[in-house]
């Protein structure tokens, strides 16, 4: 009675297997057309590929501008010529909402993705090797746990915000030291619970098979047991993007993120507080965007998780 | 991942919240001479006023109001208003303890703990301006029945005056050389030197005077232990109980003066602190739920109409304060590379430097639409440096108007300055073999409404070929004083910068120094000093230092009107909005005279009433 | 395993030691500065200011102060003074510790007890009705940040409905049934919106957990077996899915003390989170260290917990 999904089986016929390996189709095209079947991931790739090329291409299609003052058009409701409005200064939120969609789109899946890749290391290696790297790894974990964010950030900032600057330049260095910020600051519950699955996984026969079968240890780590741990990694990078975009727009409040003028999703939010009687429309269309982009990402990591399922494979 | 995620978006995000409100740190007053100003307390939004008051009261009997509901958007720290952090310490006192006499919104000095105001006219102010003599009302008790005497001010000043005790208002008795009962009831201050202003110590809340018996134990560097005490006064209220972050409860004064005479009306009050404005607003207009609330900062276009709605439940009130929202112009140049050099008074900006920009920077903003687009009942656009009082009030300038024929004249004057505009539109010129491009770097806190200012001026500077960088900073960052820090106001490592202050009292002198070349910022002063812009003039210098020794208070006024005039003319500084208190209170509320500047609008709560 | 846990306690105080220098170090490095409130008062001049540090004790270099401090921690349990109110920071804290607990604590449980449920019968039945209706709210919950939550519901339930207070009042002393239901009233919306998100997010981990465990052998193998579809449910699968669903409780718990920053504010609930934002807003440090240090025990005391209970729920996991 195997009960993880990689059983022995499968690990043994992955497709690196010299010749069979060519009759079999390769893992990717393989997970892709797992990835097809769910219909629901499908839908959600679309819309997440619909956004990101809307705020990439939109700019140049709906060439209103973005910043500007003109309180004679303050706080107008939706209509043709502001699809979305405009806010409390006269800007078309329109254009704000495409143009806020590249740096929140960008940074919630870049830094939820460093995130959640740092939390997996940690937690994988930890809960695998177990004894002294894990009692290391962990302590870390802890202080990074308690450290108190906000002079942490401040101190971030302060120290590391010219070298980077001078590095990157100033567009990419900002968005670098974002998505780090982030990054660093939220790993630690994913290495956890990646930790907690691999303590229980590592013991079980399909992983005892893979080491009598001589497999090499970053084979059984990332192959085969990592696959069965995806599940609650998967709705930590959901819930993470949305937090990270709300994130990056309080980061700009500390002067860490870009400047003051240029919009996000989380900063067009967050603007819209005071107004939310007088021009709801102010917060409703970057929430909804907000919100699109959670419940995409949700679904497209469900349907990546069914699609790298060894059980599925097939 | 969740949980810390949202923490953390937490701790910014109420940051910000907080950060979006918080005004000028605190610039609380005392008081000066000199003629009247007109502070208005101007409930333009108000349907109707609720000034009038109490009419053919019948007899009445304190304690007879109930409960008053008081909401601070920062909640009290500090009980003892002479270690305030700010002016919800310094309000919070201001219902137990009294000055010998508080500054009222027209900015007269009026009697509280003394019998009546000491002039020269009646002998109370020495003719060679050397000393004040006091008198106290006799009889005055503090809360715990002893009685208070002219004691209890010598030891105020002793208390304040020791450099150990690190008060925050220690700076009223920097001209104090001594203080000494000459009976029970009479007091006599000495100054150090002749001095004009006669009220600098003991009036308004940064003179309020404690109790010796209760600490005289804790006098110097015993001071910290003090802090727990709370404190006996002789207002009309007495602590009850103190949370320090949260909240502040008063009971009646039994003990008070006017007792008898109905006074104070409230039986209790509640001191809320803590939030924001946007949502103290909400709870006197919208539900009622407090009575008086403070310093409501929001965007004119939520305030307003939610203050002027049918079902409002409360009251606007807007009074006159001197603290000027403005544009700081840098005359040193912050260039990076500059290394050590960088901001210092040797390296002149590349072009702010040029009087015709800096002119022409000026005259593109239109800070009238400004102010009442943004501030609305909250400020007046100006173009002034001094506001109020009416007396220092410059009457030589015309405020330029902002508008197109304004932008058509501005870029003239960069044309003919030789800013010429390069293929990117940006203008440019060739100084010293070098091409300097008219590129801006403007910096101010973390704050919704100053974020729109700044777009507000990069629209208007754009029209001119003006490239504008908008920064933000956070407030606890940027007026930071930690030397390692490059983000600070007072280093000014950017064009042009932003905040808000104002003098501090009726007498602007103290103010006015923060522009004489002594003041100006440097590394090697560890950026003290009031300079921020390092702008240095002979003719200023010359002026202030005949201000200083001036002591009639006609010349006083010219000389101020007239440094006033050179910062606006060699545009020093670009004035924007002259700023107003802004407070809400329930309709049902009265006797409330708004005091947004010379002293705490707390000042005169024993005459509040529901009645 | 008595061996590990003493030997994890044991480490425990070095780690603690080690998070409390870089706390410190943090807190001093950050280009924030307790004399910021007063740059702008011309009132205050430099010296004066300058008084006001030296009173403080902040002359002195920060590595200095933090052996004093980690010393006098030690040596009496002495946590130092607020710069702020000067009032001790032990007092302060527990001051502000019983609405904390009152508020978070309760939205907590609220949460873990809708969670568990919520996310069993989603995974059940996975892409029902109500599957797909608690998912979509679970999105609101975390693509709509609690600040936005809490002013939304401030407009319905206080400025619309008239139902709610939403300004805390903790002068409030409960004697009676009138006074409960006040205390009630004020702390339902703070509740709600902490409860809103930590539901949200728990429900998510349990349904991504059960469907992990659902279609695994061993649950057709106790199926097969006549065992109820409940038990099956409740026994097997639900005991299996626990281990990232005690984690994240797990590191919920210190995060009750820590308090909710955005939260307390909005309602002005005076608790743990609306002292740090202040005290961090002013650079606090004695009391942003005070409430750190007992952060980072609980931490370090609840992730021992879990680690425990991984022993129990799995049999196969075992430290050495």
């Amino acid at each position: 009675m195997s009960q993880a999904r990689a059983d022995s089986f499968s690990a043994t016929a992955s497709p690196t297997s010299g010749i069979r390996a060519q009759k079999v189709r390769t893992l990717w095209s393989n997970s892709w057309r797992q990835f097809q079947r769910h219909r629901l991931a499908m839908v959600g790739l679309v819309v997440v590929t619909a956004i990101f090329i809307g705020t990439l291409v939109g700019p140049f299609v709906w060439t209103k501008k973005i910043g500007g003052v003109n309180f004679a058009d303050a706080s107008l409701a939706p209509s043709l010529d502001h699809p979305f409005g405009t806010n409390d200064i006269g800007q078309d939120l329109f254009a704000r909402v495409l143009w806020g969609g590249r740096i929140s789109i960008a940074v919630g899946i870049t830094s939820v993705l460093a995130s959640i890749s740092l939390g997996t290391i940690v937690g994988a290696i930890a809960g695998y090797f177990g004894g002294r790297i894990d009692g290391w790894l962990m302590r870390l974990t802890d202080l990074f746990l308690s450290l108190p964010q906000l002079p942490f950030l401040l101190m971030v900032i302060y120290l590391f915000r010219e070298p980077v600057r001078q590095m990157l330049g100033p567009e990419l260095g900002i968005f670098f030291l974002i998505v780090s910020v982030i990054a660093v600051t939220s790993w630690m519950p994913v290495a956890r619970v990646v930790r907690a699955s691999f303590l229980s996984l590592k013991h079980k026969e399909f992983v005892e098979a893979a080491h009598a079968l001589g497999v090499q240890t970053g084979r059984i780590i990332f192959r085969h047991i990592l696959p069965n741990v995806l599940s609650p990694v998967i709705v930590a990078a959901t819930i993470g993007v949305g937090g990270a975009i709300i994130t990056e727009s309080a980061l700009s409040f500390l002067g860490l993120g870009f400047p003051p003028d240029v919009p996000s999703w989380g900063r067009l939010l967050y603007d819209s507080l005071n107004f939310l009687e007088v021009a709801p429309h102010m917060a409703i269309f970057p929430g909804m965007f907000i919100f699109l982009a959670v419940v995409s990402i949700n679904y497209v990591g469900d349907g990546l998780r069914d699609a790298l399922d060894p059980r599925k494979t097939g | 991942m969740s949980k810390k995620l949202f923490l953390l978006v937490g701790v910014i995000a109420s940051a910000a919240l907080i950060a979006a409100c918080a005004p000028a740190p605190t610039a609380v007053p005392p008081a000066a001479p000199t003629t009247a100003p007109a502070a208005t307390v101007a409930p333009t939004a108000a349907p109707k006023a609720a000034t009038a008051a109490p009419t053919a009261a019948p007899a009445a009997v304190a304690g007879a109001c109930g409960t008053l509901r008081i909401l601070y958007w920062q909640a009290v720290t500090v009980l003892n208003s002479h270690h305030s952090q700010g002016t919800k310490d310094y309000d919070g006192a201001r219902l137990v303890l009294e000055p010998l006499a508080a500054t009222n919104p027209r900015g007269e000095v009026v009697p509280a703990l003394a019998v009546e105001v000491p002039t020269i006219a009646n002998g109370g102010v020495a003719k060679d301006l050397t000393s004040v003599t006091w008198k106290l009302k006799p009889g005055v008790k503090w809360s715990d029945g002893t009685d208070f005497t002219a004691d209890d001010v010598v030891f105020t000043w002793k208390y304040g005056s020791d450099p150990a005790t690190a008060t925050t208002d220690a700076g009223t008795l920097d001209n104090v050389k001594t203080v000494e009962a000459v009976d029970k009831n009479t007091v006599k201050v000495t100054w150090k030197a002749p001095n004009a202003n006669p009220y600098e110590a003991f009036v308004t809340g940064l003179g309020n005077i404690l109790q010796k018996k209760q600490f005289e134990p804790f006098m110097g560097a015993k001071s910290k232990d003090g802090l727990a005490q709370i404190p006996v006064g002789t207002g009309p209220f007495k602590f009850k109980e103190f949370k320090p972050n949260d909240v502040v409860t008063y009971d009646m004064n039994p003990n008070y003066r006017d007792f008898a005479k109905g006074k104070p009306c409230f039986s209790a009050v509640t001191f809320k602190g803590g939030g924001d404005a946007a949502s103290a607003a909400k709870a006197v207009f919208q539900t009622g739920e407090v009575d008086y609330a403070w310093n409501l900062q929001v965007e004119a276009s939520v305030l307003v109409p939610m203050a002027n709605a049918a079902d409002s439940k409360g009251v606007l009130g807007a009074a006159v304060s001197p603290n000027l929202e403005r544009l700081l112009v840098n005359r040193t140049n912050p260039d990076p590379t500059l290394g050590d050099k960088r901001a210092e008074p040797d390296q002149p900006h590349p072009f702010l430097s040029d009087l015709n920009v800096r002119k022409a920077l000026a005259m593109v903003i239109n800070t009238t639409e400004m102010a009442r687009q943004l501030y609305g009942p909250a400020g007046d656009g100006t173009c002034l440096v001094l506001n109020t009082p009416l007396n220092i009030v410059s009457k030589n300038i015309t405020c330029p108007k902002g508008d197109d024929a304004a932008v058509a004249a501005a870029n003239k004057l960069l044309d003919d300055a030789g800013w010429k505009k390069g293929t990117d539109g940006i203008r440019e010129k060739v100084v010293g073999g070098k091409t300097v491009k008219m590129s801006i770097i403007y910096q101010t806190t973390v704050n919704a409404l100053r974020q729109k200012e700044q777009e507000f001026v990069k629209d208007a500077w754009t029209k001119l070929g003006v490239k504008t960088e908008l920064k933000s900073v956070a407030a606890g960052v940027f007026f930071s004083t930690d030397e390692a820090n490059p983000d600070t106001a007072g280093k000014f490592f950017t064009d042009i910068e932003m905040f808000t202050n104002g003098q501090e009292s009726l007498d602007p002198t103290n103010y006015l120094r923060g522009w004489t070349c002594g003041e100006i910022k440097t590394k090697a002063a560890k950026w003290s000093g009031n300079n921020y812009e390092r702008f240095c003039s002979k003719e200023y210098d010359d002026l202030y230092a005949q201000m200083t020794k001036e002591t009639d208070p006609a010349k006083r006024s010219e000389f101020a009107i007239k440094m006033n005039d050179i910062l606006v003319n060699d545009v020093v500084v670009i004035p924007l909005v002259a700023r107003k208190s802004v407070t809400g209170w329930s309709k049902a509320l009265k006797g409330i005279d708004l005091n947004g500047a010379w002293d705490s609008e707390m000042w005169n709560i024993a005459d509040w009433t529901n009645k | 395993m008595n061996r590990y846990l003493l030997r994890r306690v044991l480490i425990a105080i070095p780690t603690l030691l080690g998070i409390s220098f870089v706390i410190f170090a943090v807190l001093n490095l950050a280009p924030n500065d307790p004399m910021a409130q007063f740059a702008l008062n011309p009132g205050i001049p430099f010296e004066v200011r300058e008084n006001i540090r030296r009173s403080l004790g902040l002359d002195q270099p920060w590595p200095i102060r933090y052996v004093k401090w980690i010393w006098t921690l030690v040596s009496t349990g002495d946590l130092g003074y607020s710069f702020n109110s000067r009032f001790p920071v032990a007092q302060l804290i527990m001051l502000k510790l019983p609405v904390t607990i009152w508020v978070l604590g309760s939205a907590y449980l609220i949460s873990i007890l809708l969670a568990i449920p919520i996310g069993i019968i989603s995974a059940v039945k996975q892409y029902s009705i109500f599957d797909h209706f608690v998912s979509a709210f679970a999105f609101i919950g975390f693509s709509v940040p609690t600040f936005f939550t809490g002013v939304l519901l401030i407009l319905l339930f206080s400025v619309n409905l008239h139902w709610l207070p939403f300004i805390y009042d903790s002068t409030l002393v409960v004697k009676d049934t009138d006074s409960l239901i006040k205390l009630l009233k004020q702390s339902a919306m703070p509740i709600m919106v902490l409860a809103l998100f930590q539901t949200a997010t728990l429900a998510r981990y349990v349904r991504a957990s059960m469907l992990e465990n659902l279609p695994l052998d061993y649950v057709r193998t106790a199926r097969a077996k006549g065992i109820a579809e409940r038990l099956v449910i409740l026994r097997h699968v639900f005991r299996n899915s626990m281990l990232p669903v005690v984690t994240l409780i797990a590191l919920g718990v210190p995060g009750i003390f820590g308090g909710a920053l955005i939260t307390e504010q909005i309602f002005r609930v005076p608790g743990i989170g609306s002292l740090v934002i202040s005290s961090i807003e002013t650079s606090d440090t004695p009391v942003i260290m005070a409430v750190n240090i007992v952060y980072a025990l609980l931490v370090v005391a609840f992730n021992l917990i879990a680690d425990m209970v991984y022993a129990f729920l799995d049999p196969r996991i075992k430290y050495t």
